[in-house]
């Protein structure tokens, strides 16, 4: 800070700079230490004097994604430039804001996130400085039980769309390090090699490799729409958007009284753009529910998708207003040509259900798992099945 | 300087290298020189991502080194490979003369027969490159992992002849599509900018600048009716390039404004809607429509 003439001053901005840096940790931006420090490189390479210069010098700092990049700018405003209120971020519940009140060190405030879901939180203060990553672990004990039913309020919504979207993220990481396994594990083709080197008389100058290669199992996620399950749909439907974006080969279809593939839909990354072209597909959801059609219609025109490394995996309650006896014919079928048959019920989970409804009845001799998926925890559960594949 | 001025001044550098760059884009770069971080550049396909890297080499006046990754790269092909062939011929040479082994096989494994791929390349310069990582989220977390610590010791140890640091430190940018998250560890270690479509005026100065011969009716009507396309819902929008693209059909098809026939504009299309679903959901009376607001 040469620049400045009043040592305090300096001193002051210094301070300024990194508490905005601990603000935007708090508002989970994933920035650290080395934040803190870079951002005074910032200012000193941007000059103060242009406070845009400062605004995209920090934004290119603070960032990376671009969740936070559509974020930034209102941060910066709010923290920067005090009489421009208009900062919906100090309004948001789990929020721990306003900057003034912070300590100077207050480490013990950041966690705001984690404070307010349970108080266990608070236990490591020490460590906290380092990364953000501690508070995501703390909640995510406390949300992992929790029926997807009762939460109710939208920024716990949020955090729980976050784990099993991260979930997905590492359903596939697993199965991509039984692969790598493989691939070390590939070995010299010696008759291949022979035949190679025959022309350099025999000599193994270019040598053959056997490869032993696991492929990805292609998923296909089905998930029931209807009425009745309207309370766990938008949840699923964030679930399939994990899965279709961490799985190079996967596709989704939604149903109620028919069959709409959302891959494609799924796949944007706009995430209201998503959603308006959900909407526009799903006209008519949250109506009864035909199961046998709807996996007829499966059958008849995405048979195709069935390989012998498809696994299928159909969210449903098993509420049927349709024939069991149809709806367990389209299960053999998909069951003849898929490699395995999933069916999670949310309802499994609630003490006291048994799936006595005549659909569910159908079905069941048919499937290869019929598991609960009414928390985090059940569908963590399901991560052996699929990565044991 | 002060930082105001040598933003200002980067962007004329950068638009005399053939880039229009926004001045938030400027500052960014300029922090990029300064705090010799990664870049990390988001954005849709075809805004001019790759482009940055190339521009910055020729501003910098350094050679540019492009990865290009994809799914299964090693490092083999990222950093560095013996030649095992000449290796190999080498011994065979080698068994006829009468040659300490010792000496044979320091030989062997000297620089001559290291093939030096695009990552170990870049740290040997004698002068700073450019290192583009063209769609890191491509390539499999492995690597990425890899790069991560590359990134943060700038050395590589090749087994047979020890550890290679770097000469001097190149200028890293990483470019991401998003077709797969990338880790945060990596995200936190780059200085991130979100490249966006451009706005009605840059893209003008773009066209104006890549396509000079056009005339100033003609950019604008082409500009605007590739921004309203934008809008549209279309499974891939139309990039930078695609515009650029369609400049160039249009004056070989010597049209000489939008609205003079609309038959060589719909069938000039190919240039712009890449999908069968983008070029058949837009009709004909669809584009009329466009063409007229356009012009």
């Amino acid at each position: 800070m040469n620049g400045l003439v009043a040592q305090d001053l300096a001193a002051v901005l210094q301070g300024r700079l990194v508490e905005f840096v601990r603000l935007a940790r708090a508002h989970d931006f994933h920035v650290g230490v080395a934040e803190e420090i870079d951002a005074q490189r910032v200012a000193l390479s941007c000059g103060l004097n242009d406070a845009w210069c400062l605004h995209w010098g920090l934004r290119a700092l603070l960032c990376s994604e671009q969740d936070e990049w559509v974020r930034f700018d209102e941060l910066f405003d709010a923290y920067w430039r005090p009489t421009n209120i208009r900062s919906s971020y100090q309004a948001t519940p789990s929020a721990p804001v306003d900057s003034g009140q912070r300590l100077p060190d207050g480490r013990s405030g950041q966690q705001g996130v984690a404070a307010e879901a349970d108080a266990e939180g608070d236990g490591a203060g020490a460590d906290a400085a380092d990364s953000g990553a501690r508070e995501g672990a703390s909640v995510g004990e406390h949300l992992a039980t929790a029926d997807f039913q009762l939460l109710a309020d939208s920024g716990q919504m949020r955090a729980m769309e976050r784990l099993v979207e991260r979930l997905a993220r590492k359903m596939r990481r697993r199965l991509i390090r039984r692969q790598r396994v493989h691939r070390q594990g590939r070995r010299i083709h010696l008759r291949g090699t022979m035949r190679q080197c025959l022309r350099f008389g025999g000599m193994p100058l270019q040598l053959a490799y056997r490869q032993r290669c696991r492929r990805q199992p292609r998923l296909i996620l089905i998930v029931d729409v209807s009425r009745s399950m309207s309370l766990y749909s938008t949840l699923f439907l964030r679930f399939a958007r994990g899965i279709v974006n961490a799985f190079r080969d996967a596709a989704a279809f939604a149903f109620h009284t028919r069959l709409v593939p959302v891959t494609d839909a799924l796949r944007q990354s706009d995430l209201s753009r998503m959603r308006d072209s959900l909407a526009l597909i799903s006209q008519g959801w949250s109506g009864g529910t035909r199961i046998g059609e709807c996996l007829g219609g499966f059958n008849d025109e995405y048979a195709r998708l069935l390989t012998s490394r498809s696994l299928v995996i159909i969210v449903s309650d098993g509420l049927d207003t349709g024939d069991p006896e149809r709806l367990a014919q389209e299960l053999a079928r998909i069951r003849g040509r898929c490699r395995k048959l999933i069916w999670l019920n949310p309802l499994l989970g609630r003490s006291g259900y048994e799936p006595r409804t005549q659909g569910m009845l159908a079905a069941l001799p048919l499937l290869d798992l019929f598991a609960p998926a009414h928390n985090l925890q059940s569908l963590q559960g399901l991560e052996p099945v699929l990565t044991g594949l | 300087m002060r930082g105001e001025n040598r933003v200002a001044d980067l962007q004329t550098r950068l638009a005399h290298a053939g880039y229009i760059a926004e001045r938030s884009l400027s500052a960014t770069l300029l922090l990029f020189t300064d705090l010799q971080r990664p870049l990390l550049l988001e954005g849709d396909p075809g805004v001019g991502k790759t482009e940055i890297a190339r521009v910055l080499a020729k501003v910098f006046e350094c050679p540019l080194i492009r990865l290009q990754c994809y799914e299964g790269l090693d490092v083999n092909a990222a950093v560095y490979e013996w030649n095992y062939q000449h290796q190999l011929l080498a011994i065979k040479l080698l068994e006829q003369g009468k040659i300490n082994p010792d000496d044979a096989e320091q030989q062997i494994f000297s620089d001559k027969y290291l093939l030096q791929r695009p990552l170990l390349q870049a740290i040997t310069q004698p002068k700073s490159p450019v290192l583009l990582i063209d769609e890191i989220d491509r390539a499999d977390e492995e690597f990425e992992a890899y790069l991560l610590e590359l990134l943060s010791d700038f050395q590589i140890s090749v087994p047979e002849l020890g550890t290679i640091s770097a000469v001097t430190r190149p200028f890293v940018v990483l470019t991401s599509n998003g077709t797969r998250e990338l880790s945060d560890a990596l995200r936190r270690r780059c200085l991130y900018h979100y490249v966006e479509y451009p706005e009605f005026d840059k893209e003008l100065r773009i066209v104006n600048a890549r396509v000079p011969e056009i005339g100033p009716q003609l950019a604008r009507q082409v500009v605007s009716f590739v921004q309203e396309l934008r809008k549209l819902d279309l499974r891939k929008k139309p990039g930078i390039a695609e515009t650029l693209d369609w400049t160039a059909a249009l004056l070989r098809l010597e049209v000489p404004s939008l609205d003079a026939d609309p038959q060589v504009v719909l069938d000039s299309l190919v240039c712009l809607l890449k999908t069968r679903e983008d070029s058949a959901g837009l009709g004909q009376i669809e584009v009329e429509r466009l063409v007229t607001r356009a012009i």
